[in-house]
C-alpha cells in the first residue's frame, strides 16, 4: 500500500540535485575549515577536501528495464541519501551523509581473484561501459523494519559474472568493500570485523535481479549509498547490498559475511526477507515506509519483499527458517 | 529555602519538563521528525523516560550534600511522574504505531523479545509507584512499607538501561552514557549506606564508652 501517489514526473527531475550537492559541499567545507580551525589536520587533508567536489555524482544514460518493479512510487532523494547504514561511515543513520565526503571514488578498481579462468582487475569506468545502464526500481526493505522504494542505475551482476569466466568450482560469490582507515576513521569504532564482506550463492549471484549498481535518480551513486559501485539485491534485506565494492572473489565454500559473523543468531547466511521469521529486536512482519506520515507508516512485509514469482524458485525444498 | 521560592520554582519547572514533548509536537507540525517519524518519537520519548528517572534518582544523593539542598526532595515526585509520562508516551508508540492496537501482536512481543519484556517490566514499575505517589497512598500503605515499594524504582532504572542495550546494534555503544549515571547513582548510596553505619558505630562506641 503506499503513502503517496504516484506521479508522473521522471525520477531524474523530482529530486533538487543541485541542494544536494551544495549541501554536500557546504558540509566538506565547514568541516575543512572546522577542522583546520582546531589544527586536526589529520583529518582532512586539502587532498580530500578536494575530493569532496571531484566525486560530484553525473548524469547516467539509462534505458528502461522490464525487470524494474512497476506500480511503486520512488522515495525522495533527499531521504535516501540522508537515512541509511553504512557502518564505515559511522553507525547512526544520518552518519553516512554527513561523512562519506571523504570517499575517493576515482580511480577505483575490482580486483577478481579465486576461481576464475583468469585475476584480472576492472577499472570502473570500464566497468560501466561492459554493458547499457538501465533504470530498475526496487522495493528496498532493511532488516531494522523500515523500507524504501529506490529507483537503481545499474545492469546484472550476470554481466559482469560472464566477463569474469568463473570456473565450474566457483559456488560461491564474495563481496569485499574498501577498508581505509584513512577515509574511513569510524571503522574503528565498530566492533564488526572489517573489511566489510558478503556473499551469495551462485546461481542468487546470477539472478537477473541481482543488481550491479553504479547510481540511482540517473545519476552515479552519492558516496553515502555506495560508490562508486555495490550490488542490491531486491529480495533480500538490506545489509546483503555490499557497497563500495573493490574486490569479488568467486570461492567453492560459503564465504564470511559481516553481521553473520557478528550476530550469527540474527543475521543468516541467506537473509531474504521474510515475515515469517523473527528477529529478536524488529519483528519482521510489518516495515515502516519512510516518509509516510508517522500515523499511517507501517506496512506488511511481503515475502521475498515481494519478488517471490522471480526468486522463490532458488530456495526450492530449502527450510528458510533454519536457512534464514 | 522558603515555601514560597519552592512554589514558584514548580511553576517553572513543570513547563521546562514539557519542552521534550513540545518539540516533538512542533517538529510533527513542521513535518521535521525526519525520514523515519516512528522511530524518532520513539527514541526520543524513550530517551526522556530514562533521562527523567535519573533525574528523579539524583535528588537525595545531590540533597546529602548539603543540609539546604533539602528542599530539592519536593521536586522528587514531580520529576518521577514527569519519567512516568514519558514511559507512557514511550509504550503508546509501541501500542499504536508498531503493534497497530494489536493484542496479539504485543503478546507475542512481550514474550518472544527480550528487550520488550524487559521494557515492559520497567513500565510496570513505573505504574505501581505512580499510583502510590499520592500521599493518601502514603498513609494508606504507611511509610514504611511504601519506602520499601518505591525501592523499586532502582529496578525499574536498570530495567530501563537494559532495554536499552538490548534495543540497540551490535557494535553500538551509545547506552554507555546513561549507564556510568544511573552506576554512579546507585554508588552514591551504596557510599552513604556505608558512611552512615560507620557513624552510627562511632555513636555508639561513644556511648558506650
Amino acid at each position: 500500500m503506499l503513502i503517496r501517489k504516484p506521479s508522473d514526473i521522471p525520477s531524474s527531475e523530482i529530486t533538487s540535485k543541485s541542494d544536494y550537492m551544495n549541501r554536500r559541499q557546504f558540509m566538506a567545507g565547514a568541516a575543512a575549515v572546522g577542522a583546520s580551525a582546531l589544527g586536526a589536520a589529520r583529518l582532512v587533508s586539502p587532498h580530500q577536501s578536494v575530493n569532496a567536489d571531484t566525486s560530484a555524482s553525473a548524469k547516467l544514460t539509462t534505458v528502461p528495464s522490464p525487470l524494474s518493479t512497476a506500480g511503486i512510487t520512488p522515495t525522495s532523494f533527499k531521504d535516501i541519501t540522508t537515512y541509511n547504514n553504512f557502518y564505515e561511515f559511522g553507525t547512526d543513520k544520518s552518519d553516512p551523509a554527513k561523512n562519506a565526503w571523504r570517499l575517493k571514488t576515482r580511480p577505483w578498481t575490482i580486483a577478481i581473484e579465486g576461481n576464475v579462468k583468469e585475476e584480472k582487475t576492472f577499472d570502473i569506468d570500464a566497468l560501466m561501459k561492459l554493458h547499457p545502464i538501465e533504470e530498475r526500481i526496487y522495493r528496498h526493505r532493511c532488516v531494522e523494519a523500515w523500507s524504501m522504494v529506490i529507483p537503481w542505475d545499474g545492469y546484472s551482476l550476470s554481466e559482469f559474472i560472464k566477463a569474469c569466466k568463473p570456473l565450474s568450482t566457483a559456488k560461491y560469490v564474495q563481496f569485499l568493500s574498501l577498508e581505509d582507515i584513512g577515509e574511513e576513521p569510524w571503522i574503528r569504532e565498530s566492533s564488526l570485523h572489517w573489511p566489510y564482506s558478503e556473499g551469495l550463492r551462485m546461481d542468487e549471484a546470477m539472478h537477473p535481479l541481482t543488481l550491479l549498481t553504479f547510481g540511482l535518480y540517473g545519476q552515479t551513486l552519492p558516496n553515502q549509498d555506495g560508490a562508486p559501485v555495490r550490488v542490491v539485491l531486491p529480495w533480500k534485506y538490506g545489509f546483503k547490498s555490499a557497497k563500495s565494492i573493490v574486490k569479488i572473489r568467486f570461492v567453492e565454500n560459503q564465504p564470511r559475511t559481516t553481521w553473520n559473523e557478528s550476530a550469527p543468531k540474527e543475521y543468516g547466511f541467506y537473509s531474504n526477507v521474510n515475515p515469517n521469521v523473527d528477529h529478536p529486536r524488529w519483528s519482521q512482519k510489518t516495515e515502516r515506509v519512510i516518509g509516510a506520515p508517522f500515523w499511517k507508516a507501517s506496512q506488511p512485509t511481503l515475502m521475498f519483499n515481494g519478488y517471490g514469482d522471480q526468486v522463490a524458485s532458488l530456495y526450492k525444498g530449502m527450510d528458510l527458517r533454519t536457512n534464514f | 529555602m522558603p515555601n514560597r521560592f519552592v512554589v514558584a520554582l514548580k511553576w517553572i519547572v513543570f513547563p521546562l519538563c514539557l519542552v521534550p514533548l513540545g518539540v516533538l509536537v512542533d517538529q510533527g507540525f513542521t513535518d521535521s521528525l525526519g525520514p523515519d517519524p516512528v522511530a524518532t518519537i520513539t527514541h526520543q520519548t524513550g530517551f526522556w523516560a530514562l533521562y527523567f528517572l535519573l533525574i528523579s534518582l539524583a535528588i537525595t544523593p545531590i540533597r546529602r550534600f548539603h543540609r539546604r539542598l533539602a528542599w530539592l526532595i519536593r521536586f522528587r515526585r514531580m520529576l518521577g511522574l514527569f519519567a512516568f509520562f514519558y514511559a507512557c508516551l514511550h509504550i503508546t508508540t509501541w501500542i499504536w504505531l508498531f503493534s497497530n492496537f494489536n493484542a496479539h501482536t504485543m503478546a507475542h512481543d512481550v514474550v518472544k523479545r527480550p528487550f520488550i519484556t524487559v521494557g515492559f517490566f520497567a513500565w510496570l514499575i513505573l505504574l505501581a509507584l505512580a499510583a502510590t505517589s499520592t500521599l493518601w497512598a502514603i498513609r494508606k500503605l504507611g511509610g514504611k512499607r511504601w519506602l520499601w515499594l518505591h525501592r523499586a524504582v532502582y529496578v525499574a532504572a536498570i530495567a530501563g538501561v537494559i532495554h536499552y542495550w538490548w534495543i540497540v546494534k551490535t557494535g553500538v555503544r551509545t547506552p554507555w552514557k546513561v549507564t556510568v549515571v544511573l552506576a554512579i547513582l546507585l554508588l552514591a548510596r551504596l557510599v552513604w549506606m556505608v558512611m552512615e553505619s560507620a557513624r552510627k558505630n562511632r555513636v555508639t562506641v561513644a556511648t558506650a564508652a
